[in-house]
C-alpha cells in the first residue's frame, strides 16, 4: 500500500510541475478483497489493489481537479496538465478561499470554537493481513451454521487496508491509514429469511458463528409468515433499521444545504423537531467510529452537537461555507458559524455533510427483549430496504421492511409476517421514540455505518403489504 | 494492451487455471456541473488497470490491478488462481460454462462528434445559459445542471481464443429547478431527472435534447406546483410518461429478469426475484400489448446497454423478455444459461470498470411500442378520468420486486379527454404483475425514448452500471394513487 513518504514523494513532483498559484493533491486507495458466497457456495471471490491521485489547482481564483491512477512521469504530468486546463476556463469563484495551511487545518487559529478529537488507531495488522483461504475458513463455518438449520446461505466476508492523504502548496499534509473486515449474511428458508452484518477496523471483533447462529434463528423464526393489515403500530426497530431510515437526514445539516434552500432544516434551526431523548453528535473520534480525522481540504474534523435533547442545535460547515453563511440571513440561525472540517473536496456542489454519527446514550437504555415484553402489540423489525424521499421537507420516506419481520404480541415474538411498505416522516419518528438501546455500531446497505441505538418508536406507518 | 493480456493468460495457464479471462480497460470521463450561477464541479478523470477473471479446481477467482509491468501482471494472475483454489474450498459443484465461439472483433460506440472534442468554455455556457434561464422565473431557489462524458476501451483476451477491442462511449445531461416556499420543497427535472438523459453517443445527443428551449417552462411548473391541489388519493386510470414508464420496466421487469437474482446469487444484497424457473413461458406477466425485449444490439439504438460484446466475449443479442404478455426470457450468462436449458449465454455480464467482476446486468429493456399510431395527446383524449404522471421523484421496490411505490415530479388530472388541473406530490403503487396486467393501451414509435440509466446499482462490491430503457407513454386501468401521503 502507498505510504505518507511515498505520497510527499510524488506531491513534491506535482508541485514541481505545476504552474498553479495553489495545488493540493489527494490520494487514496489499498488493497481490498471480497469472498461472496451463495447457495452455500463461494461464487465470487475478487481482490484489488488501486490507489488515486487528485489533483486541484488553482488560478486567479479559478479552480478545478484532476485524477489518474497511474503514477509514472508520464502521467503525473498529464494530469496536472489536465487540472491546470480545465481550471483555466473557469470562471472565478468569488467564494474560493486561499487553501489551508496546516496551522489552520488544525484549528489553532480558532482553538475557541473548534474541538478537534484525537482518533485511536484503525489500522490492524491482523486485519490487513487476511488471506482468501483464511476467508474461506470462515465461511466455511458459515456455510456449516446453514447446514445445521437446512438452510441455504448467502453473504460476503471482506477485507480492505486503505490510506487517505492530502498535501497542498500551503505546507499543508495528513496522512490516515484504516483496516476494515465486514461479514454479512443472509440465511433463507423456502418463505422466509433473516439477516445479519458487522464490520471493523479489527477482524478479531467479527465472530462469523454469532453472526451466522442469530441470521439463522431469525429465518427460521420468520418462517410461514402470516398477513397483517398496513396500519400505525409501535415498531421495535433493531440498530440496522434505525441506521437505514435515520441516515437520509444527514444530508440536510450541512451549511450548504441551509443556503440552498434544500435542507429540512431551512427555517428550523434551534427549533425543538424531535423528542427529549434524541441526542446526536457527529464525532469521528468515537471509539466505534471509523474514517480520518480531516476533511477533503484537510481540516481536521470537529466534535458537533448536531441535535440536543430533540433541538437541532448545529450544522457542519467547509470553510467557504461557514463564509457564506456568516453573510447570509442564515447568520443568526445556523448556529456557531465555523469550518468544522466536514467538507467534501473541492470543487463540488454539495459543500458539506457530518459522516461520524453517534446517537448519545439514553438515560435508562432498553435491551430489545426488554422492547419486547414492554409491547402488547407491534412489529419487531430487522432491517428496512430501498428507502427513497418522498417529501424533502416533511422528511418522509418510503421502504420496505426485509429479512426478518416479527409480530410482537403480549410481550412475546409470535412469529414471522409478511414484509410492509412504510411511508413515514422522520421529524414524526424521532418525535415518537419510546425506549432505546445502548448505542452500538451498526452498517446496512441504506446508509453510511453509525453509532446507533435500536429504538421502540410508536405509530410508525405501515401503507401496504408485500406478497412475502 | 494485448501483449498485457498475455502475460496474464500465460500465468493464469502456468499456475493451472482450466479458463482465463483477461480485460485491460482505460476509461476517460468529464463531469461539468453548475448550481445557481456557478461552476458547482469540474472535473477531469482517467483510470487505468487490468484484471483477470479464471477457473481453478472448478472455482472462481478474480484479481486487478493498476500495475500493468510484466511482474505484476503476472503477479495478479496468480493471485487469482490462489483465490480460485481457495473458493473451490467451499463449493457444492464445479462450475460450467456455456460453450462459445472464441472471435477476434473490433467494435465501437457510432457517433458523431466526440464530446471531449467539444471546449470546456462552450460547455460551461451551455450550463450557464440554462441556469440563467431556470433562474429568471421567480420563485426558483435552486438550479442544477450537468454534463458527463465517459470513454471505456477495452482489451478482452481470453484462455480459449477471444480477442476483442471494444470502445464505448457515452454522453449524459441534464438539469433541475427547486422552489423552496412555505412548508414545501417542489423540483422540476428535464429531459429527466437524476441527472438527465443518458446515450451512447456524442455531443449530437446534446443538441438533440433541446436543453435551453425547455427551461423556462420546466422553472415554471416547479414554482406553479405549488399553487397546484394535492394528487387525489385512490383508485385510478394511470397514464406515465416515458421515462417514468422506462424506470417502471427497470425496477419491475429489469431486475427480477436477472437470473443471478433467481438463483440465489443476489440474496445477501440486492435480493432475489419471484421469478422463480418454473415461471418461464407460463407466467403472464403482462396484458396481451406488453412485448418487452433485452436488446444490447446497435440497432436497438444508442442505449447504455448498446454494446458488440459483452464483458465474456458473448456477442450482443435480443432476447425476447415478455411476448404478447407472456412471460419468455431471462438475462443470462455462460455460467447461468444452462439452468435455463439454454446452451448459449444471453450475453449480458457486464462490469463497472477493470477492477471489478463481469456479473449479469440489463442491457437494453424496452417495451416496444405500439404499431398503430397513438399520441400522448390522442391518449388522453380517450381517457375519462385519469392521472398523467411525469418524470420520477422517488422509487422503492422489495427485493423479490413485488411490491412498488413511484413518486413523480409532477401529475394532471385528466378529466373527459383533457388535463384538467396540475396536481402535485402524485405517487402510485401496485404489485408488479398485476401492473402489467392491468396495461390497456400504448402510444406509437414517435413517441418512443430509449432512455438512459446510468446509476443503477448491484453487487458486493457494489458496481455502477449504465441501463436502456425504450418506453412510450401507456396507460394502466385501475392503479391504487396517493397512498404514499396517506395516514395510517
Amino acid at each position: 500500500m502507498l505510504t505518507s513518504d511515498q505520497a510527499g514523494e510524488i506531491f513534491d513532483r506535482i508541485k514541481k510541475l505545476s504552474t498553479a498559484d495553489e495545488a493540493e493533491v489527494l490520494f487514496s486507495g489499498g488493497r481490498f478483497a471480497l469472498t461472496r458466497f451463495a447457495n452455500n457456495t463461494i461464487h465470487q471471490n475478487v481482490a484489488e489493489e488501486n490507489h488515486v491521485v487528485s489533483v486541484r489547482t488553482v488560478f486567479g481564483g479559478r479552480t478545478a481537479r484532476a485524477s489518474t491512477n497511474q503514477f509514472d512521469s508520464d502521467s503525473l504530468r498529464e494530469v496536472v496538465r489536465a487540472a491546470e486546463n480545465l481550471a483555466k476556463v473557469q470562471h472565478p469563484d468569488p467564494d474560493l478561499l486561499p487553501m489551508p495551511d496546516a496551522a489552520e487545518a488544525a484549528g489553532s487559529a480558532d482553538r475557541s470554537v473548534r474541538s478537534t478529537p484525537a482518533i485511536p488507531s484503525r489500522y490492524f495488522e491482523e486485519t490487513a493481513g487476511i488471506t482468501p483461504e483464511q476467508r474461506a475458513e470462515g465461511v466455511k463455518k458459515i456455510v456449516s451454521v446453514a447446514g445445521r438449520y437446512k438452510l441455504t446461505t448467502a453473504g460476503v466476508f471482506s477485507s480492505a487496508e486503505s490510506c487517505e492523504g492530502i498535501f497542498n502548496s500551503r505546507g499543508l499534509s495528513d496522512w490516515h491509514t484504516q483496516t476494515l473486515a465486514e461479514i454479512s449474511i443472509t440465511m433463507l428458508v423456502e418463505d422466509s429469511s433473516g439477516w445479519q452484518k458487522a464490520n471493523s477496523p479489527d477482524v478479531a471483533n467479527l465472530d462469523p458463528l454469532l453472526l451466522a447462529e442469530t441470521a439463522a434463528k431469525k429465518a427460521v423464526d420468520s418462517a410461514r409468515p402470516r398477513e397483517i393489515p398496513a396500519g400505525k403500530y409501535t415498531v421495535i426497530l433493531e440498530p440496522a433499521a434505525v441506521l437505514d431510515i435515520v441516515g437520509f437526514m444527514f444530508w440536510d445539516y450541512s451549511g450548504m444545504a441551509i443556503l440552498d434552500q434544500r435542507s429540512f432544516l431551512t427555517g428550523r434551526m434551534g427549533t425543538k423537531l424531535f423528542g427529549d431523548n434524541i441526542s446526536i453528535w457527529d464525532d469521528v473520534g468515537h471509539l466505534l467510529q471509523t474514517g480520518a480525522p480531516f476533511d477533503g481540504e484537510g481540516v481536521r474534523r470537529e466534535r458537533i452537537g448536531l441535535v440536543e435533547n430533540g433541538t437541532v442545535k448545529r450544522v457542519v460547515f467547509a470553510r467557504a461555507t461557514a463564509e457564506r453563511v456568516k453573510r447570509s440571513e442564515y447568520r443568526e440561525k445556523a448556529g456557531p458559524i465555523a469550518a468544522t472540517g466536514h467538507g467534501f473536496p473541492l470543487p463540488n456542489e454539495m459543500g458539506e455533510m457530518p459522516l461520524n454519527i453517534v446517537f448519545a446514550r439514553p438515560r435508562d437504555p432498553q435491551s430489545i427483549e426488554q422492547m419486547i415484553a414492554s409491547t402488547e402489540r407491534g412489529v419487531l423489525v430487522t432491517r428496512l430496504w430501498y428507502i427513497r424521499e418522498v417529501d424533502p421537507y416533511e422528511k418522509m420516506l418510503t421502504g420496505m421492511t426485509r429479512d426478518g419481520t416479527f409480530l410482537v404480541e403480549g410481550g412475546r415474538v409470535q412469529g414471522g409476517v409478511r414484509n410492509f411498505r412504510f411511508n413515514e416522516s422522520l421529524i414524526h419518528m424521532l418525535s415518537n421514540v419510546d425506549a432505546m438501546g445502548v448505542p452500538a455500531r451498526a452498517c446496512g446497505e441504506e446508509s453510511f455505518d453509525m453509532v446507533v441505538p435500536a429504538m421502540k418508536v410508536r405509530e410508525f406507518n405501515f401503507t401496504e403489504v408485500t406478497k412475502f | 494492451m494485448r501483449q498485457v493480456a498475455k502475460w496474464a493468460l500465460d500465468m493464469a495457464a502456468r499456475r493451472g487455471a482450466s479458463y482465463a479471462g483477461a480485460r485491460i480497460v482505460a476509461q476517460r470521463s468529464r463531469a461539468l456541473a453548475t448550481k445557481n450561477g456557478k461552476v458547482g464541479s469540474a472535473s477531469d478523470a482517467e483510470s487505468v488497470g487490468m484484471s483477470v477473471r479464471v477457473i481453478a479446481d472448478g472455482a472462481w477467482g478474480f484479481a486487478a490491478s493498476a500495475e500493468l509491468d510484466r511482474g505484476s501482471v503476472e503477479a495478479t494472475a496468480a493471485h487469482a488462481v490462489e483465490i480460485a483454489r481457495a473458493s473451490a474450498r467451499v463449493k457444492q459443484h464445479d462450475v460450467r460454462l456455456a460453450p462459445e465461439k472464441a472471435v477476434v472483433a473490433e467494435w465501437a460506440t457510432p457517433y458523431r462528434i466526440d464530446p471531449f472534442s467539444v471546449s470546456v468554455d462552450e460547455n460551461i455556457a451551455l450550463l450557464l445559459k440554462i441556469d440563467a434561464e431556470l433562474r429568471s422565473v421567480a420563485g426558483i431557489t435552486l438550479a442544477e445542471t450537468n454534463l458527463n462524458f465517459n470513454r471505456e476501451e477495452q482489451w478482452f483476451l481470453s484462455s480459449e481464443g477471444a480477442d476483442i477491442h471494444q470502445t464505448k462511449l457515452s454522453t449524459g445531461a441534464g438539469y433541475a429547478a427547486y422552489a423552496f416556499a412555505g412548508n414545501e420543497i417542489q423540483k422540476r427535472s428535464y429531459p429527466n431527472s437524476y441527472g438527465g438523459q443518458w446515450q451512447n453517443k456524442g455531443y449530437e445527443l446534446i443538441d438533440e435534447l433541446k436543453l435551453v428551449e425547455n427551461a423556462r417552462r420546466i422553472a415554471e411548473e416547479a414554482v406553479a406546483l405549488h399553487g397546484a391541489d394535492q394528487c387525489p388519493e385512490g383508485k385510478f386510470d394511470l397514464i406515465l410518461d416515458s421515462s417514468q414508464l422506462g424506470l417502471q420496466i427497470h425496477e419491475s421487469i429489469g431486475h427480477p429478469i436477472e437470473l443471478d437474482r433467481v438463483l440465489g446469487m443476489e440474496a445477501n444484497f440486492a435480493g432475489t426475484s419471484f421469478l422463480t424457473l418454473d415461471k418461464l413461458r407460463t407466467l403472464r406477466y403482462g396484458s396481451d400489448l406488453v412485448n418487452v425485449v433485452a436488446d444490447a444490439r446497435q440497432e436497438h439504438g444508442p442505449g447504455l446497454g448498446t454494446f458488440g460484446f459483452d464483458d465474456e466475449g458473448v456477442p450482443a443479442q435480443c432476447t425476447p423478455i415478455i411476448t404478447s404478455g407472456l412471460f419468455t426470457g431471462y438475462l443470462s450468462s455462460r455460467e447461468t444459461a444452462h439452468t435455463i436449458g439454454e446452451n448459449r449465454s444471453g450475453g449480458t455480464l457486464r462490469a463497472e470498470g477493470w477492477n471489478r467482476l463481469p456479473m449479469i446486468r440489463m442491457t437494453n429493456i424496452s417495451l416496444l411500442p405500439a404499431e398503430k399510431p397513438l399520441s400522448l395527446e390522442q391518449l388522453i383524449a380517450a381517457t375519462d378520468h385519469g392521472i398523467l404522471m411525469q418524470t420520477n421523484r422517488s422509487w422503492s421496490i422489495d427485493d423479490k420486486r413485488y411490491n412498488f411505490q413511484f413518486g413523480c415530479e409532477i401529475g394532471w388530472e385528466i378529466k373527459n379527454g383533457k388535463r384538467a388541473r396540475m396536481v402535485k406530490n402524485p405517487s402510485y403503487s401496485g404489485i408488479t404483475t398485476e401492473f402489467w396486467n392491468s396495461l390497456d393501451a400504448i402510444c406509437s414509435r414517435d413517441e418512443w425514448t430509449l432512455w438512459g440509466t446510468p446509476n443503477c446499482g448491484k453487487g458486493q462490491p457494489q458496481q455502477v452500471m449504465g441501463t436502456g430503457h425504450g418506453a412510450a407513454p401507456a396507460r394502466f386501468r385501475g392503479i391504487k394513487v396517493g397512498s404514499a401521503y396517506k395516514s395510517g
